[in-house]
Parts: structure tokens; sequence; C-alpha cells
């Protein structure tokens, strides 16, 4: 065997190399099974992203199937409750355009709403129960429901199924403890300091007069 | 001689010390109306425990501490609750916020105050509770309980007490006629703070642009092991962490608290509090305040009750509202603009600044960044501020972070020295509050995730429940069929068709019974030349299926209104249901589980 392969250096080099592949391969194989990832990593980061309210304004019954969808190719603009920031994050991460908001799926509100029950009129039907997407309603059949302001996502699911439309969204109003201070006005840095540099009927004015 | 330290940048602003220092320390006296804030420090607000029209002494307490971070607030004066209402507070937000309006009775009547001389009797707990019951919260300004401040983690030992004099702000002279009129007391507390605490050493850091002070504070220190250091001036000495630097020479780690490097500090303020609270038993029912600015006539520092309308306090040192620009609760560099003139004293209101137009203009419009690199000079926590002034424009929140945004202290030295003029410290607390912001909405998210995903899981595990069972049945009706054949070998249910078929008339005979029933052929039946039987009678059978989709009527545990209103309701909502239903066939139900994205028309 050995005068064999000393006898035809190309078989040597064959063999060697045969050998360093079935090696190899088989230590990729094991490292397959041995650190196989759970789920879709990249459905996953893209799922933290997404605001969770669950609306299916989307299409998809939830953020984790549309997660799942970006992850295989759909759009990224069809997130009213992200909005812009969540589309920016979006293209961020997955190195895409930003593209503005499609608007056949709702249009991103500026204040958060949560869903507050008329409970003087809810006939204890139980539907809006059935259609939280995060139990965040609280009742029995026939029985008054009331939601749980601080689970409530503002998906807007329970409006619809109410037959006595009892449920209204009430916009979160700023209180003391969410106040916060704003970036200063962008426009007061927009004043000509310069004479020279001002418009040119600000210029004739001032002479004028 | 204790050695200096230093700490980074630090700018020297015009001190403006000298116009409120004159005179002692006035008693404000008792306003028409305190108007009390439950939440008057960082932390929870406190519950009410009084009700409108009820007469309260002074020092009782009006509003109990819920939680960790809370501190009660007592009244003031004695006097009649007049309303437990949102009133405007002295907030940048301009938000009302909830507060206790007591009218004075003017009597000014003490609740029965129960002071403890002999505090070395009581042990560590004993006294932080008696610290919190007392209300005392920071009162440099930022408002951290000191009960909190005082109980460090068991284990973590405390190598300095620092009482902080330094009161390096301009204008600000109220700590500075403490330490000349009340030496002994900030001594006793000082004391009482080293009960507490059991330090190495206690140092009382003041700035040697207070000279009567620090000769007050030595007198009044000798013997007691106590050690004054006097240090050059420069903003902003006084924040916790610098202060703590030029002493001990350690730097409080990012992020971290002083009692990490084994330092605990007070204010001279908080000091002379805890000494009324442990000694004499008072709670913080009032607090010196300096009035100053050239918009009032005599600038001076006041003895004034917590709730006091700075419309009154500033009466009282002959305010000149005409030559007023804006008010600021504060100093000019870490104060902020009151919203009102009306606006209350609160614990932390150390400065009532009434500046005119020529003392402090209003800041001139900000210019583009040149990058002229003095605010980084002038930073004392060593940031570099133009690169977070980029950042904070264009919002990119992470590189902020990056940028330790969250180490800035706010003390307005980049925005000073700032030759473009640019409002730095506004785009750090903007930016500072809208990652705090996502930080809370993502935890929410996170929260909704989570409940979503349990939903889903408790939905599916229902289903397969289901399916479970029906597999049970289907599979015990199988073994049952399978016993009953088990014994003759023969599928049961083929032996009774065997049975039925056997016992079926002959053919020919099959016609006659079928004519005898009704149902054999169907009366719109195309055959000709056939039997047609007679109609059966179908208006005698029950409308089912127009029963079944009435909605019952819900059992009403308390009745809302009256049966009436009620029967019409369902009446209406039948109405609606059955007209709806009428029009349009019934639908399939969808096979999504979802419903669709369809919004009602609102």
């Amino acid at each position: 065997m050995i005068d064999f392969l000393t006898q035809y250096p190309l078989f040597a080099a064959l063999l060697a190399l045969v050998g360093l592949a079935a090696v190899f391969g088989a230590l990729l194989g094991y490292a397959a099974v041995r650190f196989k990832t759970e789920g879709n990593p990249i459905a996953d980061e893209i799922n933290n992203i997404l605001p969770q309210t669950q609306c299916g304004q989307c299409g998809y019954p939830g953020c984790r199937p549309y997660a799942e969808a970006i992850a295989n190719g759909e759009a990224i603009n069809k997130c009213p409750p992200g909005g812009e920031a969540g589309i920016q994050a979006l293209a961020d991460l997955l190195d895409l355009e930003v593209i503005p908001l499609d608007s056949e799926h709702g249009e991103a509100k500026p204040v958060k709403a949560v869903a507050f029950i008329r409970e003087a009129e809810c006939i204890g039907c139980t539907k809006c129960i059935q259609a939280c997407p995060v139990d965040a309603i609280l009742g029995a059949a026939k029985q008054m429901h009331t939601v749980i302001a601080s689970e409530c996502t503002g998906c807007d699911l329970c409006v619809e199924p109410c037959p006595v439309d009892c449920i209204d969204m009430i916009p979160q109003q700023e209180t003391l403890a969410t106040w916060h201070w704003n970036l200063p006005n962008p426009v007061s840095r927009q004043v000509n300091i310069i004479a020279t540099d001002a418009p040119q009927d600000d210029v004739t004015r001032d002479r004028a007069a | 001689m204790r050695k200096i330290h230093g700490f980074h940048g630090g700018i020297h602003p015009p001190e403006n010390k000298h116009q409120s220092v004159r005179t002692p320390i006035a008693d404000a006296g008792i306003p028409p109306e305190l108007v009390i804030p439950l939440l008057q420090h960082i932390g929870t607000p406190a519950g009410v425990v009084v009700t409108i029209g009820q007469h309260v002494l002074k020092g009782q307490v009006i509003a109990e501490a819920q939680g960790f971070v809370s501190v009660p607030k007592h009244a003031p004066t004695s006097g009649t609750i007049h309303a437990i209402e949102d009133r405007l507070i002295a907030h940048p937000s301009g938000h009302f916020a909830p507060c206790i309006v007591i009218i004075p009775d003017g009597k000014d009547e003490w609740i029965e105050c129960r002071g403890t001389p002999d505090y070395q009797a009581l042990d560590k707990l004993q006294l932080i509770d008696l610290i919190r019951n007392a209300g005392i919260a920071g009162m440099g300004g930022a408002g951290f309980p000191s009960s909190v401040k005082l109980s460090v983690k068991a284990g973590t030992h405390i190598e300095t007490l620092i009482i902080n004099g330094t009161e390096c702000e301009p204008y600000i002279t109220a700590d500075d006629v403490l330490m000349r009129e009340r030496a002994d007391q900030i001594i006793e507390g000082a004391k009482i703070l080293r009960h507490i605490i059991s330090p190495r050493e206690t140092l009382i850091g003041v700035e040697d642009n207070k000279p009567e002070g620090i000769a007050a504070l030595r007198v009044a220190a000798e013997g007691s092991g106590i050690e004054i250091v006097e240090f050059p001036t420069k903003y902003p000495s006084g924040g916790e962490k610098q202060l703590i630097e030029i002493l001990t020479g350690k730097q409080v780690p990012s992020g971290g608290l002083p009692s990490q490097v084994g330092v605990v500090c007070q204010n001279i303020g908080s000091t002379v509090a805890i000494y009324e609270a442990v000694v004499h038993g008072k709670p913080l029912i009032s607090r010196v305040t300096t009035v100053t600015g050239n918009a009032v006539r005599e600038p001076q520092n006041f003895q004034v009750l917590i709730g006091t309308p700075m419309r009154y306090l500033l009466q009282k040192a002959g305010y000149q509202a005409e030559n007023n620009n804006r008010l600021i609760m504060g100093g000019p560099m870490m104060g902020f603009t009151v919203p009102s003139i009306d606006v209350p004293i609160v614990k932390t209101t150390n400065c009532v600044l009434a500046p005119t137009e020529a003392e402090l203009p209003t800041p001139p419009p900000a210019q583009a960044c040149i990058r002229c690199g003095m605010c980084a000079q002038a930073c004392p926590v060593s940031l570099l501020p133009q690169q977070l002034f980029w950042f904070a424009q264009g919002k990119e929140f992470d590189k902020l972070e990056h940028h330790n945004l969250f180490d800035c202290i706010e003390c307005g030295a980049c925005s000073y020295v700032c030759p473009s003029t640019i409002p730095l410290v506004q785009y750090y607390r903007a930016s500072k509050a809208e990652i705090l912001q996502l930080r809370r909405d993502h935890e929410k998210a996170e929260a909704s995730r989570i409940r979503f995903e349990a939903r889903q899981q408790r939905l599916e595990q229902a289903e397969a429940e289901k399916e479970a069972k029906r597999a049970a049945r289907k599979k015990a009706a199988e073994q049952r069929a399978q016993a009953m054949a088990g014994d003759s070998g023969e599928d049961p249910i083929q032996a009774a068709i065997e049975r039925a078929r056997a016992k079926r008339p002959p053919r020919r005979a099959r016609g006659a019974a079928r004519a005898n029933s009704i149902n054999w052929r169907k009366p719109w039946s195309r055959r000709r030349n056939a039997w047609t039987p007679p109609m059966p009678n179908l208006r005698r059978q029950k409308p089912r299926v127009a029963i079944s989709w009435r909605p019952c009527k819900p059992a009403w545990t308390k009745p809302a209104t009256s049966w009436r209103r009620r029967n019409r309701l369902w009446r209406s909502i039948n109405r609606r249901t059955m007209t709806r239903r009428r029009s349009t066939p019934p639908r399939r139900q969808s096979r999504e589980p979802w419903p669709s994205a369809r919004r009602k028309p609102r």
C-alpha cells in the first residue's frame, strides 16, 4: 500500500483530500445536530422590533406570524402601530430600503388608545373576550366585562364583535408621569444672524423703513 | 490637611450670591392658603388620609407614604382641609397634579411632638423610620427620599459620610445662611447621621466662597471629630458625584450609586431637617428658600412653610412683576421656568429666582455647532457633548447610550460655554426621556407578546384536548363494537343489517308498502304518471330555524336600567339581528382562525 502510494503521489493526494473531507464533513454534521438553533433567529429579531399589539392589521394572525412572513420576504410596511420608527428599525435590521407605510393596512395613530367598556351597557356576551389577543378583558358569560387598561394594546379587535357597541377606544392623555422634555424646536435655529443672509424682501423693507 | 482632588471641566459663572445674604433668615409667616402637592420628590405620590372639611393640627400627617421610595406629607400649620384637587404645580410640564389645599386658622397649633434627644439609644432602623415618617426628602434639588439614601444594603461598608454644603449654583444661598445661623444644628444632624451609618470619617464639604459659613461650622464642630473641608469654588462641585471625587478622589462608577464606593451624601438642608425630626420630633413642614433676582426689591432667605404659593413669598420680598422676564424655580443653571406665579413651594424649592431681562436675557436663537469642543472641556463628567448633540438630533439612541448619555448630570455647563448658544441640555433631557419611553414600550410589548403566546398555547391545548377526547370516544366505540363482535366473530352491525334484510317482504310486495308511505317520492318530482302523495302538513312544524339564532336574554345580576328600557333594548337588538340575517343568507363561518382586517365603519 505504502509502495503504491509512493509510486502514485496523485492517489496519495486524492486519498488525503478525501480523508480530510470525510473528517470535516463528520465534524460539520455533528455540529449541525449538536448546535441546532431552535426556530428562526431572524424571525425572532424581527418579532422583537414589532410592537406586539397583535392587532392583525397586517393581515397575519399576530405579530409572530408577520415576523415569520417578513423573514420569508414579505414587505415591511404593513404594520401601522409600529409606524415610521418601526419600518426604520426593520429596514436597518434587514438592510432594506425604507418605504412608506402601506395605507391599505391602516394609518399610524399618533396617540395610543386603550379600550374602555361602558359597563352599564355591557350585556355579558363574552364576544370581546374571545376577540382579545392578549387576554386583557375580564368577565364571564352574562356578567359585566371590563378591560385591564395596563394590558390593553389598543388593537381595536374587541370593538367590532360587540353587539351593543359599548366599547370605546379612549386615547391616552399625557400625564405628569408620562410627560417628558421635547427636543428644542428646530425653527428657532433657522434664524438668520447675518444680515446679508436674510431674504431679499426683508432687506428692502428695512431700507424703506 | 486633607488632599483636595479635582474633577474634569467645570465653569465659573458669576456667583451673584451676595444679594441675598445681607439679612438673616426671615419668617415668611402663614399665607392665606397652603397647597401641598402629593408628589414633591422622586418616587410614588403619597396617599391622602384626610377628608375635606377636616380640621388638622400643625405637623399632623395628611398623606401617607406609599411604597419604599415615598414619604408622608404633614400639615404645615393648623387649619381646615379646603379641597383635595388637581392644582398647577412647580413642574416644567405645566401639568396639574393632585394637591391638598389647607386654609390656615391662624392659631398655628402644634400636634403633640415627641422628640428623642437621646437618639443614641435608638437603633439604625428605628432612626431611619423616624426620618422617613418625618417626610424628609433630599432638599438640594433632586429630592430623593433621605431614608432611602440612608438604608444602605447590608454588607456594604460606608467609609465616608459627606454633608454637602457646596451650593455651587449661582444665586442660591439657602445652605449658606443655614451654615451661618444654624451651624450647631447641622453638626448635631451630622452626628445623628454618623450614628446611623457609622462611617470611618464624616466630612462637611463647603466651597471657599462661604467663609462665614465655614467659620461658624468650624466653631460648632470643635471636638466632634467632624471635619470641615474647604475647596475652591467651581460649578458644579455640588453635584453628588463631583463632590465625592473632590473630597475622596473616588469616582462613582457609571450608572452606580455612591454607596458602591463607600460614600453616603446628604444635603445641609436635609441634615437640619433630620436634626429637627429626631431631636424635636418635628416633621419637615418648612424649609429655607432663597428669593432673589433683580426683580425683587429685597432679595433674602425665608423660612417658608411647604405649600406657600410663590406669589405670597415674592410679595414679601418686594416683587416687581413688570421687571421680571420669567420666574425660575432653582438656580439659573439647573432650574426651570415655572408655569405660573401661583405654584406652591415644595420640599425641593431651594430658590425662587426672579431675574430681569438684562440679568438673564432670553437665550438668542441657536446657531449651528462649529465643533469648537468647548463643551467637552467644560463637561464635569468627561462626556462629549457635541457628539451627543449630533446623535440626539439624529435620534440615534443606541449611539447616545454608547456615549454614556445617562451619566449626564444635566448641569448645563456645556450650554453655558456654547458659543452657538445651543440648548444642549434640553437635547439630552429629551433624548433620555425618549430612550426611557422606548424601554418602557419595549417592556410592555414583551409583556403582551408573552400574554399572546400564552393565549395561543391555551387555545391549542384546549383544541388538542377536544381532539383527544374525540379520539378516545371513537376508540371506545370501536372497542365496544369489537367486544360485541368478539363472541360470534362477525360485525354486529352487519348482522343487524342481515337480519333486517331477512325480515324484508319479497320484492313484489315492496311497491304496496311504499305506496302507504307518504315520503317515498317527492311531490315536486317530474316523474309522470306517478301517484302523487298528499302534501305533508308543513305548517304545523315548529319554525325551529327561526328561533335558534335569537339570542337569549341575559340573567342580570344587578339591574342598571329599568326592565322596560332593557326589554326595549333587547327588542331592538333582536330586530337588528333578525333584519341583518334575513337580508343576507347565512354566511359560512370563515375558516380563518383570525378575524379579517376589515374595520367596522365608525
